[in-house]
């Protein structure tokens, strides 16, 4: 079998295209690949629809990405840490697609489960459902959306194996389960990797078939938004 | 005098009851939780992956991998769980989540709700604010009756675009408690310094004065 482990963020990213729509795990600047997006910066492929619940924040983040102007398209549910991409968006420097966040986590896990389409109730009767079919079920409105697969995706784990079992920590987890499953090629960066059977099965989040490459990323930065505190 | 923030948390924390589970949006309504007794049992849901927020954690207990969907850092429960964002959305548009209590820019007499954007000015997003109020099984709102100059948030028809159509059950504001009917606003309770005409005034969607309707106690 061919090793899913690469050396680095920048091999592990080798073959990404510009214009190619990147899938990425991480909700806020919690749990996102941030070697990776730094490794998309130096390739600087460009033309890029990113699809990511949240665009980071001015200097980091999907927000680098944003400022070297290598994105073409967000889909995204929040963007609102970051003042940039507002400027961009108004401008019409950026093509936005916003998508509730539910809805959002969904359309990654259909399209990761060969579902190219569901119905829910979320947006029903709002400018999300402009332009989408809906339906009645049971006497309530339903919308259809389209189940989203990235050309890659980028994930980010506390623990993996080498075949690319990946264990999530507390809510680092968010996204990225369902991230791993929507990318042709899916790229996980872990704090540590284990050799194979040191992972508990019963524990892991994301079964390693999923990912296609592997890498341990080192000196995370793990960037907290809003850092608050009580008194202790 | 109107209620403060601190007023309308505390107001709102009895919308809340034990054993429920809760999701609280950003602002006024995060407030909430420091009203809610721990012997209520009440678990707060976070949508990025945490049913059993607790309190912020302390210097030495911060951790990066731990946040609510404020991205402010908390702690975790007894008895919490994690999970991805796939299975914290089934929760919320499963029926799963008791109550919601979020804010709005604007209300209007039909239960329509809007809170997330301003064509051509503000544009943050919706995130989970359509799903929880498509999902939950009760919505109430948390928001300043009237706006900076002096118009009132609660319309005959919301102008900006809509987050969710017909799914507040519950307006509580600076003003008063106020349910949405089939005739539009019911004023339930009025803020202790106001008296309810001056809620109604201030009301520019439909609205009646509910048979019972008393000053708020908090």
């Amino acid at each position: 079998m061919k090793s899913k482990v690469y050396s680095n963020a920048r091999t592990a990213c080798e073959g990404v295209h510009d214009g190619m729509t990147l899938v990425f795990g991480g909700f806020g600047l919690c749990g996102i690949p941030e070697h990776c997006i730094e490794a998309l910066r130096e390739m600087r492929v460009v033309n890029l629809v990113c699809v990511s619940n949240n665009a980071g924040v001015d200097d980091g983040g999907l927000g680098i990405l944003l400022q070297s102007r290598q994105i073409k398209k967000m889909i995204s549910s929040y963007v609102g840490e970051n003042a940039l991409f507002e400027k961009l968006f108004l401008s019409g420097e950026l093509e936005v697609e916003f998508c509730p966040q539910g809805t959002l986590a969904e359309r990654m896990r259909a399209g990761g489960a060969g579902i190219p389409a569901f119905f829910t109730p979320t947006g029903a009767g709002t400018l999300i459902a402009e332009g989408k079919e809906t339906r009645q079920f049971n006497g309530r409105e339903y919308v259809l959306e389209r189940g989203i697969v990235g050309d890659f995706a980028f994930v980010k784990a506390w623990k993996g194996d080498r075949f690319g079992n990946l264990i999530y920590r507390k809510t680092a987890r968010n996204f990225n389960p369902m991230a791993a499953t929507a990318g042709k090629v899916t790229v996980a960066e872990v704090e540590q990797l284990v050799e194979i059977g040191e992972l508990d099965p019963d524990q892991i989040h994301t079964p390693g078939v999923f990912v296609q490459r592997i890498f341990q990323g080192h000196n995370y930065q793990k960037r907290i938004e809003q850092r608050t505190t009580r008194n202790g | 005098m109107p209620l403060s923030r601190e007023q309308i948390a505390a107001r709102m924390a009895q919308e809340v009851k034990p054993g429920f589970v809760v999701n609280l949006g950003i602002g006024i309504p995060t407030l909430v939780a420091n009203y809610i007794p721990s012997s209520w049992g009440v678990f707060f849901q976070s949508e990025n992956g945490l049913l059993g927020v607790g309190p912020f954690p302390t210097e030495a207990e911060v951790d990066a991998d731990l946040i609510n969907a404020g991205k402010q850092t908390v702690t975790a429960v007894a008895g919490a769980s994690y999970f991805s964002s796939a299975d914290s959305f089934a929760m919320i548009r499963g029926g799963h989540v008791d109550l919601t209590i979020l804010g709005a820019m604007q209300v209007d007499q039909e239960g329509n709700l809007a809170n997330w954007m301003v064509p051509g000015k503000m544009v943050k997003g919706m995130g989970g604010a359509m799903d929880l109020v498509a999902g939950a099984r009760r919505v109430i709102v948390a928001m300043q009756h009237i706006d900076k100059d002096g118009r009132s948030k609660l319309l005959p028809r919301c102008d900006l675009p809509l987050t969710g159509r017909h799914c507040v059950h519950r307006v509580v504001s600076d003003y008063g408690v106020l349910d949405l009917g089939r005739e539009g606003f019911v004023l339930r309770e009025y803020a202790p310094d106001l008296t309810p005409d001056q809620v109604l005034r201030a009301t520019q969607g439909k609205i009646v004065c509910a048979a019972d309707c008393r000053p708020m106690t908090l």
